[in-house]
């Protein structure tokens, strides 16, 4: 059982992943991600 | 081992900034790899950088909760997440040894000549608190009039930020310098302490507070490739103690080799004179466990 563990996991993260993606999520990442966080970097 | 794992560093601080030509009037990449969540800190409002920050990414998915469940969109950051542990899983905690551009900027601070100090345990559950409490918790839950959280780790904690975005946007756009407040200055403070605090102690950051050392350590004892220690071949030498850049004490019983604390940079198990540290790697493809040099599983095997 033991070693059956990391497959498991590593299969839920890609289902995961996969969800995100069918979901539309890496496009919130890119839209996020391009713009200038001022309040981020301290500044805003 | 340590010279390698040096050069891959430097790779991967490249290979995570490596966007050479930067002007003023287009200071953010916005092309496609910022999909990507970089497997390290390392800004997303930083000039040189074409990846996305998965710590700043899943508090930005994590701030706009309410809103969003509200709009009918339950967005919860499975992408992060799963991207996340897909490389957890294999790896666990690996990246910030080998990956993260601000793991070695602590590392290189560290090489500076100075009378060095112990990290004091206790303040590895900062880690939790940063977690839990400003990526999480506080993001999701300390919302505004219209139902919008903020991003509590990047905007008040994170020095990869005010170093690899603050300082060089403040640098190349003249116009941000008239916006510079009391933030600004309270995270400069941070930045400096963790600059000043790493050439004494080795990775402070990663030990104190760091949330995605702590997303990844989460997953060492359970990834692809992990580290064993055997006692029976251990010769009480205690020179991985000496090394272990992070203090996981597991040759007197303190921690587990597998701690969340492990950055896996192979330290211990390059210098072991007994060979007591072995790496193992569990197949995923197989299901069955392989390691180098006479782990258990591998006598198993044999057996069987």
């Amino acid at each position: 059982m033991k070693s059956k563990i990391p497959r498991f996991i590593f299969y839920f993260f890609c289902l995961l992943t996969l969800l995100g993606i069918i979901l539309g999520e890496p496009q919130g990442v890119f839209k996020k991600a391009v713009a200038l966080c001022l309040s981020c970097i301290g500044i805003g | 081992m340590e010279r390698f794992r040096r050069i891959i560093q430097l790779l991967s601080a490249f290979f995570a900034n490596s966007r050479l030509f930067v002007t003023p009037s287009n200071p953010i990449y916005r092309g496609p790899l910022k999909h990507v969540c970089f497997p390290g800190l390392n800004c997303y409002s930083c000039p040189a950088s074409p990846w996305a920050c998965p710590l700043g990414a899943l508090q930005n998915v994590l701030s706009n909760f309410k809103a969003n469940l509200s709009a009918g969109k339950f967005n919860i950051g499975f992408y992060i997440i799963g991207s996340l542990g897909i490389i957890g899983s294999l790896i666990g905690r690996m990246p910030c040894g080998w990956f993260c551009p601000f793991g070695l900027l602590q590392d290189l601070l560290f090489k500076v000549r100075l009378p060095k100090l112990e990290f004091w345990r206790p303040l590895s559950f900062g880690r939790y608190v940063a977690l839990f409490g400003l990526v999480i918790i506080l993001p999701m839950f300390w919302l505004d009039r219209f139902g919008f959280g903020q991003t509590w780790f990047c905007k008040y904690i994170c020095p990869a930020g005010t170093l690899e975005a603050g300082l060089p946007l403040l640098a190349m756009v003249p116009e941000l310098r008239s916006m510079v407040g009391t933030l600004f200055f309270s995270k400069l403070t941070i930045l400096l302490l963790f600059i000043v605090w790493s050439m004494v102690t080795l990775r402070p950051f990663c030990r104190a507070i760091c949330p995605l050392g702590l997303i990844f350590g989460f997953f060492n004892r359970f990834s692809w490739l992990r580290l064993k220690f055997n006692r029976d071949t251990c010769v009480d030498c205690y020179a991985c103690e000496l090394v272990c850049p992070t203090g996981v004490y597991f040759a007197t019983g303190k921690d587990d080799i597998n701690s969340t604390k492990c950055i896996r940079c192979f330290r211990c198990y390059s210098l072991c004179p007994g060979g007591a540290v072995t790496i193992e790697f569990s197949s995923i493809m197989k299901g069955r466990y392989e390691g180098i040099e006479g782990s258990d599983c591998n006598q198993e095997q044999r057996q069987a």
